[in-house]
């Protein structure tokens, strides 16, 4: 094995996995119990959990049908269409929230006439910390299913419509499942951003303990007073996301 | 380290890389690996691995050897460092400036976020000379972890207002209408300075608020009165006066309960002690005191 290669990767290891030790050895181990049970905490974390997971449904709703277009539709502004679908990847999240602002606050493109036909305000309610989170996270999703429909050998498609299966059952019985592992990966990845997500949310749905205050808010505003309070806050963050990666891993992506 | 140091030099860090390491980086390697193969690319690998140094090397001789001191006409010259509360950006930047054309040679960098946010940043360390504070609270915490140069002193003070969009359309005048019906509010996180400022006047006028939101500095309460997402804000008397037609100030009595004191002090481990404490005095000086006035702040 090259050298040339051992030793940035082993660089790379230690740039990702020391931040985490700072966390780990500043962490306030005899106060940890009771900083951990403290209400606000749990109810950030519920929350975070909640959002994220509805956040990626939502994405899988969207997102695979739109990978699915991006991948086997021919269409003139086809690339054009896949690059507008990573702008999210790019842009501050804070922008994306003040973006987001503009289409469904009570003034937006949209959401004036929400407000007006159906009485529905998004700003500053949970529905706006998963919209926040969904528009910050789809782009994984999209990009990890896109590429495992492109990959994917389309002879098994072709049998399958050649021995009478209509287009749905196709899609349904021999896309999905061929494209599952990539799905999986995208789906969590998806989870993963979305559970971390700050910017976009404090910027569209505020910040309020309960409804809209996700953990990585909670995090920002301890770290306003208390820096063991924030260490806290996020190593919890971490073990959970982590908890529920490794979980997720050994479930689907070994056995498919 | 701290996440909002980290968040910072990420920010910092992320532009210059993606400026200048990481376009040369992408450039090259698409360019030659196809053309001239491996061992090319590991010449590049290696180049931009150097080019990284490089650059870090640079950023700390340039943080060592910076030009810092007085000159010999007791000018002060070399960069100065302000870290400064949000509500001080507008008057703090034209301070800056000012100050710059008083002493040739000196450049002020402003860093402007929650105080609490800055006091957690110096005391862990981030390179500041001056930290200019919306509320005593923070200034305590750096000169309690003995990060102050001599004692902080108070330049200006400021009052809460009523943010509402131009034109009052919710027709607030007081604190007792952002209890009414259908009246949206947004009120900064007690944990920085106008929010507990805000906690106090509301305390003291007897209203109980729920608010829709808790925002994490007085800018953010005032951006969502701007987009028109709230009817009303607690924001500062000088942030409704920097931000124009599209937001007017309700003064109200029980402001006068909740005034915040505004300390400033150099920092003991200023990479430019000189700068530091000149910024410091011209900041109570003259000039800049107009400057304050002018914004809408109150002398101490």
């Amino acid at each position: 094995m090259p050298a040339a290669l051992l030793i940035p990767a082993g660089l790379g290891l230690l740039f990702l996995v020391l931040p985490l030790a700072g966390l780990l050895i500043r962490a306030p181990w005899t106060t940890l119990p009771e900083r951990l049970t403290e209400p606000g905490a749990l109810t950030a974390l519920r929350l975070s959990v909640q959002t994220a997971t509805l956040a990626t449904a939502l994405c899988l709703l969207l997102g695979v049908p739109l990978a699915w277009v991006l991948a086997r539709v021919e269409f003139p502004g086809r690339r054009l269409v896949r690059a507008l679908v990573t702008v999210p990847l790019v842009l501050p999240p804070v922008v994306g929230g003040v973006a987001l602002l503009l289409v469904f606050g009570r003034r937006g493109l949209l959401g004036g006439w929400l407000d007006s036909t159906f009485g529905v305000t998004l700003p500053f309610t949970t529905t706006g910390v998963v919209l926040a989170e969904a528009f910050v996270a789809m782009p994984f999703l999209v990009i990890a299913v896109e590429g495992a429909l492109r990959a994917a050998d389309h002879r098994f498609e072709e049998a399958a419509a050649t021995l009478g299966a209509s287009r749905w059952t196709t899609f349904t019985h021999v896309t999905l499942p061929l494209v599952a592992p990539g799905l999986a990966a995208g789906a969590v990845l998806c989870w993963a951003r979305a559970l971390g997500e700050f910017g976009a949310t404090i910027t569209f749905a505020g910040n309020y303990p309960g409804r809209t205050q996700t953990m990585p808010l909670a995090v920002y505003l301890a770290l306003e007073t208390d820096l063991e309070s924030a260490i806290v806050l996020s190593l919890v963050l971490l073990v959970v996301s982590v908890g529920i990666l490794v979980a997720l891993r050994d479930r689907w992506m070994t056995t498919a | 380290m701290n996440a909002g140091t980290a968040g910072r030099m990420n920010a910092r860090t992320a532009g210059r890389m993606n400026a200048r390491t990481a376009g040369r980086i992408d450039a090259r390697t698409a360019g030659r690996i196809d053309a001239r193969g491996r061992r090319t690319a590991v010449a590049v690998l290696v180049a931009a691995g150097l080019a990284v140094t490089g650059l870090a090397v640079t950023g700390c001789s340039a943080g060592d050897g910076r030009a810092t001191g007085s000159g010999g006409d007791g000018r002060v010259t070399g960069p100065v460092t302000v870290f400064a509360a949000a509500s001080l950006t507008e008057s703090f930047t034209r301070i800056g400036k000012d100050f710059e054309a008083a002493n040739p040679g000196s450049r002020v960098t402003l860093n402007v976020a929650g105080s609490s946010a800055l006091a957690n940043q110096i005391t862990q360390g981030a390179p500041a000379d001056v930290f200019a504070s919306a509320a005593p609270a923070n200034m305590a915490t750096v000169v309690e972890a003995g990060d102050a140069d001599g004692t902080p002193s108070v330049f200006a003070r400021n009052q809460l207002v009523i943010a509402v969009p131009g034109g009052n359309p919710k027709a607030v005048v007081g604190l007792a209408d952002l209890t009414n019906p259908g009246v949206k509010v947004a009120l900064c996180a007690s944990q920085v300075p106008c929010g507990a400022a805000a906690r106090t006047a509301l305390d003291a006028a007897g209203v109980a608020l729920t608010p829709v939101t808790l925002e994490r500095d007085v800018k953010g309460a005032l951006a969502k009165v701007k987009l028109g997402e709230v009817d009303a804000a607690l924001v500062y008397r000088t942030d409704t006066r920097v931000a124009s037609a599209d937001v007017t100030g309700v003064e109200f009595p029980e402001s006068a309960r909740a005034v915040n004191d505004y300390p400033i002090v150099a920092l003991k481990n200023a990479p430019n002690p000189d700068g530091a404490r000149a910024f410091v005095a011209y900041v109570r000086s003259a000039p800049a005191q107009a400057v304050l006035a002018e914004a809408g702040f109150q002398a101490p």
